[in-house]
C-alpha cells in the first residue's frame, strides 16, 4: 500500500465531479449565449443556423448606440476621477506617519465593498432627489459622481497593494539625493506606481460599464446605460441581440482582466 | 582639522508600551576628512544615529551640527550629505548613469557639468561600460559600486555608509574594503560607516565609536579599541578576549599594579582617570600570552584543547581557579609539537599587557 503523505484535498471522493459540476455552471450558461448570439433565427433557444445578423442589429440601433456612448461616457470619468483619488488615498494611508483613525478611513474608502449596493442606490436616489428639486439639474453628472465613488475601492485595492510592495528606501534615496518631495513622487514613486494605477483604472472601468443597480436607482429618464438598456429589453421581447450586446460586453471585461493581470505581474 | 559632524546628546526614544529607547544620549564628533565607523551589534543604535544625520529620523531631543550649521532644522533633500544604504536603493528604472546622475539633476547642474561628473564618477568605480545598463541587469558587486557613485557624484561633504558591504560574498568585502578606503583617501571626504562587523572597522577605520544598547561605549582608533578597551563589552565585542579575575593593589596613572589568583603581581594599564579600587577585570588578548612550564607560569592551570587553525594554533588551558583561557601562538614550520593535550602548564604575559577594565 502507498504510503499516505497527508491530507489531500484532491484525492478526496467527488472533488473531481464537484469541480467539473462548478465548472459547467458558471461556463455553459455563458457559452449558450455567446453561440446564440450568432443565431440566424430570432429566439434564444432554438438554434437556425450561423449569422452575424444580431451584431448588425445592435450595431444599427440607435438605443444601444445611446446607451454604448453613454456608458463609455460615464466609465472614462468614472475611472479617471475614481483612480485619481485612488492614488491620493492610497499616498495617504501608505505614505504617511500612522495617523489616529487609519482604519476607520481605510473601511470608509472601502465603504462601497461592504454596504449593500441596493442601499447605497436607494440612498444616492433619495440624495440626488434633493439635489435635483434644489437645481433643478439633471443631467449625466449625477451618474459620473455615483459611478465615481462606488469605483474608488476597485481602484485604491491594487494601487495601495503596489504602494505597499514598493520598496521605502527608494523614495528615501531620492529625498537623499535632493530631491523635494514633488520631485521625488514624480521621477521615482510615480513611474513604478504606473501599472498599479492603470490596473487600477481598469477594474473601475469594467466595474463601471458593468454596473446595474446603482445606475438604474440613479438615472433620470432617457438615460439608459448598456446594462440598463438590456435589462429594460429583457422585460420585453428577447431576441438574440441581448446576447450580441452581453458577448460584447464579455469580451471587454475579459480583455481588460487580462490586461490587469499582466499588469499587476510587471515589475519593476 | 575641524569639526565636520557634531553629536551633542542625541536620544531617541519611540514611544510605546514600554517605550524604546534606540539612542540614549550620544555624543560624538567627527573630524573632517576622517573615515569614521560606528561599530555594535544590530539594535545598538547605530543605524539610527546614521539616518539622524541624514535626515530620516528625527532625534527626541539633542542637537546635531554639521561644519557649524544645525541640521536638525534642514529636511533630508537641503543637508548636503548622500547616503549608500544598506539595500542599494538604486532606481529600478532607470540606467546605470542616470541613477549616478540623479542627484546632480535635482540640483539643477547643467547637462554638461552632469555627464562629466557622471563618466568621471564611473571611471573612479570602473563602471564605465556599464553606462545604458539597467540596474536589475549588473551584479550585486556592482550595484554596490553604482550606489556609491550615485552618493560620491554631488561631492557631498559628509557621507553616509550603511552596511554597504553585508550583501556582498568575502572575497568581494575584502576588496571592496580596499575600495573604499582608496576612495576616502583620494576624494578627502569624511566618511560615517556603520557597521555590526569589526574586522571591517579595523581595517578601514580612522576612529571607531564602539555602540551598545543605545549608547557609545568607547571611542578611539582601532588600536586603541583593540589594545586599550575601556569595558569589557568592548573587549568581548572586539576579537578574542580572555577576562581574568585581579585585585588592585595601586595604580599610577595610566599603569596600575595588580594581584593575579595565583598570588603573583604584574602590572597592567588602565584608563586614567577610572575610579577604580579592590576586585577589578583585567583583559588579555590571545596572541599576547604564551605557554610555558608550570614553574614559568604567571597562572597554571591544565591544559585542554589544542586547535590548529593553519596560521596560528589556539591552546585553551583551564586555570586552577576554574577560568577558562585561551593562548594563540602563531604555526612556524620548524617549531617543534611543545604540550600536550591534558599536561599541567603554565601561562604568562608581558608586563604592561594586560588591560585593567573599567567595570
Amino acid at each position: 500500500m502507498a504510503e499516505q503523505k497527508g491530507f489531500n484535498i484532491r484525492r478526496q471522493t467527488g472533488f473531481a465531479t464537484l469541480a467539473v459540476a462548478c465548472f459547467v455552471l458558471l461556463y455553459l450558461p455563458i457559452l449558450l449565449l455567446v453561440a446564440y448570439s450568432f443565431n440566424s433565427g430570432s429566439s434564444i433557444a432554438i438554434w437556425e443556423g450561423f449569422s452575424w445578423r444580431w451584431y448588425q442589429s445592435a450595431w444599427e440601433n440607435e438605443l444601444v448606440q445611446e446607451a454604448t456612448v453613454r456608458s463609455l461616457v460615464i466609465a472614462v470619468w468614472a475611472s479617471l476621477i475614481s483612480t485619481t483619488v485612488a492614488v491620493l488615498a492610497a499616498l495617504a494611508t501608505t505614505r504617511t506617519r500612522k495617523f489616529r483613525g487609519q482604519g476607520a478611513v481605510f473601511a470608509m474608502i472601502n465603504q462601497p465593498l461592504m454596504v449593500p449596493e441596493i442601499v447605497t442606490a436607494v440612498a444616492l436616489l433619495i440624495f440626488f432627489a434633493m439635489i435635483k428639486v434644489a437645481t433643478g439639474y439633471s443631467g449625466l453628472l449625477y451618474l459620473v459622481i455615483a459611478h465615481s465613488a462606488f469605483c474608488i475601492p476597485f481602484a485604491y485595492l491594487p494601487i495601495r497593494a503596489r504602494l505597499q510592495g514598493m520598496d521605502l528606501s527608494l523614495e528615501q534615496a531620492a529625498a537623499d539625493l535632493y530631491a523635494t518631495p514633488f520631485q521625488a513622487f514624480r521621477r521615482i514613486t510615480l513611474p513604478q506606481l504606473w501599472p498599479g494605477i492603470l490596473a487600477g483604472a481598469m477594474l473601475a472601468f469594467v466595474i463601471s460599464l458593468d454596473d446595474v443597480v446603482i445606475t438604474e436607482f440613479v438615472k433620470s429618464a432617457g438615460q439608459d446605460t448598456l446594462p440598463t438598456y438590456m435589462l429594460g429589453q429583457l422585460r420585453r421581447v428577447i431576441t438574440p441581440e441581448i446576447n450580441a450586446i452581453s458577448t460584447v460586453l464579455i469580451g471587454i471585461s475579459v480583455t481588460m482582466v487580462i490586461g490587469f493581470t499582466l499588469l499587476s505581474k510587471i515589475r519593476n | 582639522m575641524s569639526t565636520a559632524i557634531s553629536v551633542r546628546h542625541l536620544r531617541k526614544v519611540y514611544p510605546g508600551q514600554p517605550p524604546v529607547v534606540a539612542l540614549a544620549d550620544a555624543s560624538l564628533e567627527i573630524k573632517d576628512n576622517e573615515f569614521f565607523t560606528l561599530l555594535g551589534p544590530s539594535g545598538c543604535g547605530k543605524t539610527t544615529l546614521l539616518r539622524m544625520i541624514a535626515g530620516f529620523e528625527h532625534p527626541t531631543s539633542g542637537a546635531l551640527e554639521m561644519f557649524g550649521e544645525d541640521l536638525l532644522e534642514l529636511p533630508p533633500y537641503k543637508r548636503p550629505v548622500n547616503t549608500v544604504f544598506q539595500s542599494y536603493a538604486l532606481f529600478p528604472h532607470l540606467t546605470v548613469a542616470e541613477n549616478i546622475g540623479f542627484g546632480l539633476e535635482m540640483l539643477g547642474k547643467p547637462k554638461a557639468e552632469i555627464r562629466a561628473t557622471v563618466g568621471e564618477m564611473m571611471e573612479l568605480v570602473q563602471m564605465t561600460a556599464m553606462a545604458d545598463r539597467q540596474t536589475g541587469q549588473i551584479s550585486g558587486g556592482q550595484q554596490q559600486r553604482v550606489a556609491l557613485a550615485r552618493a560620491l557624484a554631488p561631492k557631498p561633504k559628509v557621507l553616509l555608509l550603511d552596511e554597504p558591504l553585508s550583501a556582498l560574498d568575502f572575497k568581494l568585502r575584502k576588496e571592496m574594503q580596499l575600495e573604499l578606503k582608496r576612495l576616502q583617501t583620494e576624494t578627502g571626504i569624511t566618511f560615517i560607516f556603520v557597521t555590526h562587523d569589526q574586522e571591517e572597522a579595523l581595517t578601514m577605520s580612522d576612529r571607531i565609536a564602539v555602540m551598545s544598547a543605545g549608547s557609545i561605549r568607547q571611542i578611539g582608533g582601532p588600536r586603541d579599541i583593540y589594545d586599550q578597551p575601556a569595558e569589557r563589552f568592548v573587549a568581548d565585542f572586539i576579537g578574542d578576549t580572555n577576562f581574568l579575575p585581579a585585585e588592585l593593589v595601586s595604580s599610577a596613572g595610566p599603569t596600575a599594579t595588580v594581584r593575579l589568583a595565583s598570588g603573583k603581581t604584574t602590572t597592567a594599564r588602565s584608563h586614567e582617570g577610572a575610579d577604580m579600587s579592590g576586585q577589578v577585570t583585567l583583559a588579555l588578548r590571545p596572541e599576547h600570552t604564551s605557554l610555558v612550564s608550570e614553574a614559568e607560569g604567571m597562572l597554571t592551570g591544565r591544559l585542554g584543547n589544542v586547535v590548529y587553525f593553519g596560521t596560528d594554533t589556539h591552546y585553551h588551558v583551564q586555570l586552577d581557579d576554574g577560568t577558562g583561557f585561551v593562548i594563540r601562538k602563531q604555526n612556524s614550520p620548524d617549531a617543534p609539537a611543545d604540550f600536550e593535550s591534558g599536561a599541567r602548564v603554565g601561562v604568562t604575559f608581558g608586563a604592561g599587557v594586560a588591560q585593567v577594565l573599567r567595570d
